[in-house]
């Protein structure tokens, strides 16, 4: 079982910016994503989940064996993925319980309804693992919140749906080390045998908390390099002119 | 149950919610198409209407046919209003029933389909329920009644309680007041009259149902409510029609009457099909220190023109209008508020929201007068419109006349916009695009929500998550 991605083309606008990328998290794995900014790391973040200005042009994803990109963006959802967003979105007048509460009342079989007592427990005691004030229950979701505590939010958001496959994208951008920790903890805390990570990052930084299984470095489009942990480090020490004067040598 | 009878019946029960449902016609009364003084004639002959309300009627007329229509500052739509094709009044002749069980069979499925019957027995005082021209069922349970509370439709209120009645009918909206509250004037039938005693406080409150059951057809309803001194009162109504081929207009007067001290609550849940005119003129006046809060929700229609209005007639009077309006793709809400000060020491409120999804259209407008010679008085003034998809429209149009400086206003405004970004966000978490845009409207309607009896505010919710599906088709 995994998230398999084979040779995945996709554009925006006519402009190819994924050019054949192939993948494969088996459940149970951290992968991570490096690669230069424009490389393509976000964008396939967002045609995994389905955001409808990409088109895919060649190529497919299997989620445990089911077409992933047959399904529309809440299907995926409620499938199992979750994206936790680089730019997490505002949305005024919905409060976070509310939104959450939408959430998981989605996963249930209709004329089911969620139990809202054990719904507020749990999100509390998630909530105060974070480090998120019990008062975000009330606030509208991710207004007015500060670049952590979007994070902070996306990962709350995470732990509480639960999915089988998540992708992070540079989720540790903006943040300090503190949050970073916080949100590292988070991540580490739901590693499991039935779950697979695909962490999206630009610096090593990252990895130091969330330690990945693999790690690709993504150039161009494509995979270019994949190894264990210490290609991370490698990058670091580098830079990513490293692999694209590999990529020319090659 | 397999999914196919389930979706059968989920359907089934959303087209009740809406309303989409009709009846065969079988009317003993029908004045015909076109307008004319002897539409006015069947219609007084067959109501059995004492002469001054003919003459009310056909003063009314004339003055209908001599005003323009208002798109000098009103949408052009109006233009498409053919009066010629419209009937103006329908009938079975029947007196209101006092039980259901009287009700004929396909009158009271309509309303059990509704809801109607159900909601009355559990939290209601009385219900008139109005099927086309006249009422078909009219009950006040037996305790409001001893109190001494009148629960009629107009047409009984004027003959049976005409001491009452005649003195404040046509006071607080003059015939002229405007094109449709004229048109109103010369063929209105059903609606409600009601009085409440000095002191009498009504504990649950009355409700009218208005239902359009017939194709090319006007409803022309008028409502007075006096609430005599010291007394209290909330008024409900609610209203739909099917979906027609052709347009269905709807144009009602309601003149509200509080006393000194007292308090009247006028609720409204509008859910008209998309093919509805609806033009309604709305008012109240308040003496002494009463207070006149109308709290206004419209959903639907083709093109609604409603500005429910407060006339703080004496010192320490409050007038109050809450409203929500949603406009849908070929929908335009034209609602709006106008607060007249005219003693000292008055405060009106007005809270506005107003949602416009896909091409539908919210237009927002506001009067508040305040006079030079007042002192005192407040107003405060909050319109906010919510944009779901680029191509919708906003428009608010304040008028602020205060003057003197004795006094304190208000106004604020906002517009904010549910992005493809945030639909996407919320999909992404696994709400469908429909539940996604449900969550963000009732959001943004939330703290008006609130101010609803909990049974309306379940409605609405419910109305909202209708009409959001119905937008992603």
């Amino acid at each position: 079982m995994s998230l398999a991605i084979t040779d995945l083309h996709a554009e925006i606008d006519g402009n190819e910016i994924l050019k054949g990328l192939t993948l494969e998290i088996p459940k149970g794995e951290i992968h991570a994503i490096m690669g230069p900014n424009g490389s393509g790391k976000s964008t396939l973040a967002k045609v995994l989940a389905g955001h409808e200005d990409y088109q895919v042009t060649e190529g497919g994803v299997l989620m445990d064996n089911q077409d992933l990109l047959a399904m529309e963006v809440d299907e995926r959802s409620r499938a199992g993925f979750f994206l936790a967003f680089q730019y997490p979105v505002e949305i005024p007048g919905v409060s976070n319980a509310n939104f959450l509460r939408a959430a998981l009342q989605a996963r249930m079989p209709a004329g089911e309804e969620l139990d809202a007592v054990d719904f507020y427990k749990e999100m509390r005691s998630r909530m105060e693992s974070l480090g998120i004030d019990q008062k975000f229950t009330g606030r509208a979701v991710n207004e007015g919140f500060s670049g952590g505590e979007k994070k902070r939010n996306e990962i709350l958001q995470m732990t509480m749906l639960a999915p089988t496959y998540a992708v992070l994208d540079e989720t540790d951008s903006g943040l300090d080390i503190d949050a970073l920790k916080v949100v590292a903890e988070g991540v580490n805390a739901m590693r499991s045998p039935g779950r697979g990570f695909l962490i999206i990052t630009h610096y090593q930084r990252l990895l130091d908390y969330i330690v990945p299984d693999v790690v690709h470095v993504m150039a161009d489009g494509r995979i270019v390099k994949t190894g264990g942990k210490e290609l991370a480090l490698e990058l670091e020490e580098k830079g990513y002119d490293w692999v694209r004067e590999e990529l020319v040598v090659a | 149950m397999n999914e196919e009878s389930r979706t059968v019946t989920t359907i089934a029960q959303e087209k009740d919610t809406l309303g989409d449902f009709s009846f065969p016609e079988h009317h003993k009364f029908d004045a015909g198409y076109g307008l004319s003084e002897s539409t006015i004639d069947y219609i007084c002959d067959v109501k059995g209407e004492p002469d001054w309300v003919r003459a009310f009627r056909k003063k009314a007329l004339g003055i209908f046919e001599k005003k323009p229509m208002p798109t000098h500052w009103a949408t052009q739509d109006l233009e498409n209003i053919d009066f010629d094709k419209i009937r103006y009044y329908l009938s079975d002749g029947e007196k209101p029933k006092r039980s259901w069980d009287e009700v004929p069979d396909d009158v009271k499925e309509t309303f059990e389909r509704l809801g109607i019957p159900e909601q009355e027995r559990a939290f209601l005082a009385g219900v008139e329920a109005q099927f086309d021209s006249e009422a078909a069922y009219s009950n006040v349970k037996d305790a409001v009644a001893e109190q001494g509370v009148i629960f009629v439709n107009s047409t009984e209120g004027l003959k049976e309680h005409e001491e009452i009645f005649r003195p404040w009918f046509g006071k607080v909206i003059p015939t002229s007041d405007n094109k449709f509250s004229a048109l109103n004037s010369a063929v209105f039938s059903g609606g409600s009259f009601i009085y409440v005693p000095p002191g009498v406080k009504v504990a649950h409150p009355l409700q009218a149902y208005f239902r359009i059951n017939s194709e090319n057809f006007g409803q022309f309803e008028r409502t007075l409510i006096i609430v005599d001194e010291g007394a209290e009162l909330t008024y409900m109504e609610g209203c739909t029609a099917p979906k027609f081929e052709t347009s269905t207009l709807h144009s009602a007067v309601v003149e509200l009457v509080a006393m000194k001290d007292a308090k009247l609550q006028y609720i409204t849940v509008q859910n008209w099909s998309s093919n509805v005119f609806n033009l309604v003129t709305k008012r109240g006046i308040a003496h002494q220190n009463a207070e006149v809060r109308w709290i206004d929700c419209n959903i639907g229609s083709r093109l609604t023109m409603k500005y429910p209005g407060v006339v703080m007639k004496e010192p320490g009077a409050r007038g109050e209008v809450v409203s929500i309006a949603l406009a849908n793709d070929g929908q335009h809400q034209d609602t709006g508020a106008k607060m007249v000060h005219a003693a000292d020491n008055t405060t009106s409120n007005v809270v506005s929201k107003s949602i416009s999804v896909g091409e539908g259209r919210a237009t927002y407008r506001g009067l508040v007068q305040i006079p030079k010679h007042l002192k005192g008085c407040v107003n405060n003034t909050e319109c906010d419109a919510l944009l779901i998809n680029s191509k919708s429209k906003t428009e608010t149009y304040p008028a602020i006349s205060v003057k003197g400086n004795k006094h304190a206003t208000q106004h604020e405004a906002s517009v904010s916009q549910v992005s493809e970004e945030q639909i996407f966000y919320m999909q992404q978490r696994g709400l469908s695009e429909a539940e996604a845009m449900s969550l963000s409207v009732n959001g943004f309607v939330n703290d008006l929500v609130r101010e609803f009896p909990m049974e309306y505010s379940v409605e609405l919710k419910r109305l909202i998550d209708l009409e959001m599906e119905g937008s992603v088709g």
